[in-house]
């Protein structure tokens, strides 16, 4: 099997899609050694997209610590998902594809995607599960303002997992005239690879900028992992400096690096939530973002290797932490980053950095209602 | 004439030994057995259904096997062919998989979302698509184990109003570049089809539609086998 990350990634999908992943793996090929296209993505992302996010430093968040927010919450849209969406429409156009589909979870990246097609002018497809639809209503109201089709996904858990089945099902329907927007670091390749390397402006910007701030680099870098596209991009920056601790942190009942095994989910070979038999197991989070039984291979190939730790937060957790942030800092996170400031108290590190990878906007009225039932 | 193969899925269960029975007795040659996955990408409405209703009743791959061994009692010589998905395999181990299908009573196997060029030392058919280049089509035919299974749509198993128009073109490249038989499948659905589509390739599948006769037991799925065989044979 053609894997990308050690054993993990591969192509697992079914003949239609195969000449669709070569086209695009030859596309990502020419655009990534192409200077104009990492112009015009970086023109986006200044002029459009609010790039470079500041990093902010966090007094009072965790006494006895200085934690730095990169705050991808402040960028367009209110999350990193924008990022990857901007350069996979400046790919899908370069692949003269005038159709997008995509699948949310949170719905930070439908809401991504719908703002690209709509500055593009792309016809949008987004699939959301019903459940997710219901607890991020303000995500599919936004979504369909900015003009894209948002289809309840009305299978299985109604969760993130079907709504990428379902993507990827209308994309193998449609895949002379479609792009497939996917917007984590997981599917077949070269998919983890490109989304990684769409996100990698996260932590190369955080990188400098700790480095022009605090004159050192940060001791611990901590991110969120879902499908784990805000973590890998973080990452990114600080893989090669070996004395930074990297340390990943799934909701507890979402762990795939943390408690899954090695399977094959969505195209990819990596580490999943399943049973012995290789049926996909639920996950269960509050964070709609994170609520996914897979995570993107290249995660797994880091666990595998040392170099990222892999932790788990639990929804309670989670929900302090947010409250926490917003008490403390005047900055509501999303759940979903909510999960990685949960576990910065426990850190040896003093100097953190932490992946503020979207805001909480979303997240209202959901996180206020559980609040108020663990503290009642 | 030659006769034209007849193909039959059915989704692994209790009463599938029963109902494999049926749909040979009926004139079937060749019956596909689905082993379900919970995420089967490949798959429209009808066999997604399917799939979850097998799960939900305890058909894991354990289970899967034993049903393969209790059909090949009721089938005779008749071609058993598990039809699944890789993670199955993962979870299984890809060489164990293959043995114990084959040591159950498999003929072959047929792995969806495994795709011509992977793993080429595991022995299945292969299947090829309106979208698949030449190149492609070629290196499936050789290393395809007995027949090519030509997906007539861009898209998805389920049934559909009228044969897809992208199989003729694709009979056409397949039949330039190997003499492997070729039978189509995904989205026929009524005799007419079958018949049609029996008019360009080898063989058909048949595989939602008769999902759906037989939900309404043994009985009604040979009817509608027989109809189908009838249409291949007129």
């Amino acid at each position: 099997m053609t894997a990308s990350f050690g054993e993990y990634g591969g192509r697992y999908v079914p003949e239609t899609l195969v000449p669709a992943l070569d086209e695009l793996e030859a596309a990502w090929r020419a655009a990534r050694d192409d200077e104009a296209f990492w112009a015009e993505v970086g023109e986006l992302g200044r002029t459009y997209a609010g790039r470079p996010t500041p990093l902010t430093v966090a007094e009072r968040f965790a006494p006895g610590k200085r934690v730095s927010l990169k705050r991808e919450d402040l960028l367009h849209t209110g999350a990193h998902k924008l990022n990857n969406a901007l350069g996979q429409a400046v790919l899908a156009r370069r692949l003269g594809k005038r159709r997008v589909v995509a699948e949310t979870g949170a719905g930070q990246h439908g809401v991504a995607t719908a703002t690209v097609c709509a500055r593009f002018g792309l016809q949008c497809v987004v699939y959301m599960g019903a459940e997710d639809m219901r607890r991020q209503r303000p995500n599919v109201e936004r979504m369909r303002l900015l003009g894209a089709e948002v289809r309840p996904v009305e299978i299985g858990t109604r969760t993130l997992k079907e709504a990428t089945s379902e993507a990827i099902r209308d994309w193998i329907s449609n895949v002379e005239t479609t792009h497939y927007l996917i917007g984590s670091c997981v599917g077949p390749a070269p998919y983890p690879e490109l989304v990684r390397e769409l996100q990698a402006v996260v932590g190369r910007e955080a990188r400098a900028q700790h480095l022009e701030r605090e004159g050192r680099l940060p001791e611990a870098v901590l991110a969120c992992v879902g499908g784990g596209s805000n973590a890998i991009g973080t990452f990114a920056g600080f893989l090669e400096d070996e004395g930074v601790e990297l340390v990943g942190v799934e909701a507890a009942g979402a762990a795939s690096l943390s408690s899954g095994r090695t399977g094959v989910l969505h195209g990819a070979r990596s580490s999943i939530l399943a049973d012995d038999d290789g049926q996909i197991v639920d996950a269960h989070s509050i964070s709609a973002g994170l609520d996914y039984p897979g995570v993107g291979p290249e995660h797994a190939w880091l666990r595998d290797t040392g170099r990222v730790r892999y932790v788990t937060a639990t929804d309670e957790e989670a929900l302090r932490a947010f409250r926490r942030l917003a008490e403390t800092e005047g900055i509501v996170p999303a759940l979903e980053p909510a999960h990685a400031l949960a576990r910065v108290a426990d850190l040896d590190a003093e100097l953190v950095l932490v992946c503020l990878s979207g805001r909480g906007d979303k997240d209202l009225d959901e996180a206020l209602r559980a609040l108020a039932a663990l503290e009642a | 004439m030659v006769r034209k193969a007849l193909v039959v899925y059915l989704m692994a269960g209790a009463e599938a030994p029963e109902l494999a029975e049926a749909a040979v007795d009926a004139g079937a040659d060749l019956v596909e057995l689905g082993f379900p996955f919970s995420d089967p990408l490949a798959d429209g409405p009808v066999v997604r259904r399917a799939a979850e209703r097998a799960l939900a009743s305890g058909m894991r791959t354990r289970a899967c096997l034993e049903c393969l061994a209790a059909t090949r009692e009721r089938v005779g010589e008749t071609p058993l062919v598990p039809m699944t998905y890789a993670a199955l395999l993962e979870a299984y181990g890809w060489e164990r998989f293959a043995d114990d299908a084959r040591a159950h009573g498999a003929t072959s196997l047929i792995v969806a979302d495994l795709p011509a060029g992977e793993r080429p030392e595991l022995r299945r058919v292969q299947l090829v698509a309106p979208t698949s280049t030449d190149e492609r089509l070629a290196l499936a035919a050789h290393e395809t184990d007995g027949w090519l299974y030509l997906v007539t749509v861009t898209g998805t198993t389920g049934v559909r109003d009228a044969l897809s128009p992208a199989l003729g073109p694709l009979v056409a490249r397949a039949r330039a570049v190997s003499d492997v038989p070729l039978y189509a499948g995904f989205g026929i659905s009524t005799p007419a089809q079958a018949a049609a589509a029996a008019e360009l390739a080898d063989g058909v599948v048949v595989g939602s539609a008769a999902l759906l006769a037989a939900e309404e037991g043994p009985g009604a799925l040979a009817r509608f086998v027989s109809s189908l065989r009838a249409a291949l044979d007129a």
